[in-house]
């Protein structure tokens, strides 16, 4: 079990309740050929409309642009399976777009949550997620870490 | 070709598996056997053009997708054939 810490004369201390991560690590070559296989079909049914218009989807047009933009909307997906992570569907598979990478106009990013996904981070009392997205030339990753107003049972 | 054949066709163009998808049974889980959440989302919109349906949202649980026979099932659930 994870808990919340507060920092106390150097050090960090419990202050109840606990936090949750969740990593994933995606292939852009694996994201252009989705996008060049599929196009708006696979746009569409991943990303928000946000998530589209942020990533450049609809200016890119040589080959650069589109390896920039597909390193962008893989790190975006790996977020989104982190995000999986830290709500811990069993059985259901949330839409996809129901978890927002909403990127702010200092070009941080933060995690909306919409329709199920919301209601699961509600039902496991997750009051805040927050993000890191990083790329190279090959692979894109993300990094979430949910907060959890109170303490978690039965996770050994 | 047979519907099994055409799964089995999807799967080896977008499944990314680490294994020959000759080497599969029908029950073979597919996340074990190496297909990514991403990898999985390709697969669904490949079946979606080999069979001219669309999944329903119902239908989007990564059981669908876990393996041969499941998405066998959820194909002839969709497709009613």
């Amino acid at each position: 079990m994870c808990r919340r810490w507060s920092r106390r004369g150097g050090g960090f201390v419990s202050a109840g309740g606990t936090l949750r991560v969740g990593m994933d690590l995606v292939s852009i070559d694996e994201v252009v050929d989705s996008v060049s296989r599929f196009g708006d079909r696979y746009l569409e049914r991943v990303y928000t409309p946000h998530e589209i218009d942020s990533c450049g989807c609809r200016t890119s047009g040589s080959a650069h642009t589109d390896r920039v933009v597909a390193q962008s909307l893989a790190a975006r997906f790996a977020a989104k399976e982190a995000v999986m992570k830290v709500l811990r569907p069993v059985e259901v598979q949330l839409d996809w777009r129901s978890i927002e990478i909403h990127q702010m106009a200092g070009g941080w990013c933060q995690i909306r949550l919409s329709g199920q996904a919301a209601a699961m981070a509600a039902e496991s009392g997750i009051d805040e997620l927050t993000v890191s997205l990083t790329h190279e030339a090959s692979v894109a990753g993300a990094v979430v870490v949910g907060r959890c107003e109170t303490s978690e049972q039965g996770d050994g | 070709m047979t519907a099994d054949e055409t799964i089995r066709q999807v799967l080896a163009e977008h499944g990314r598996l680490a294994v020959p998808v000759e080497s599969l049974d029908e029950g073979t889980d597919l996340f074990g056997a190496g297909m990514t959440s991403h990898a999985s989302v390709n697969v669904m919109l490949a079946l979606e053009d080999a069979f001219d349906f669309e999944f329903s949202e119902k239908m989007l649980r990564k059981s669908t997708f876990e393996s041969i026979a499941a998405i066998r099932a959820g194909v002839l659930e969709m497709t009613g054939s």
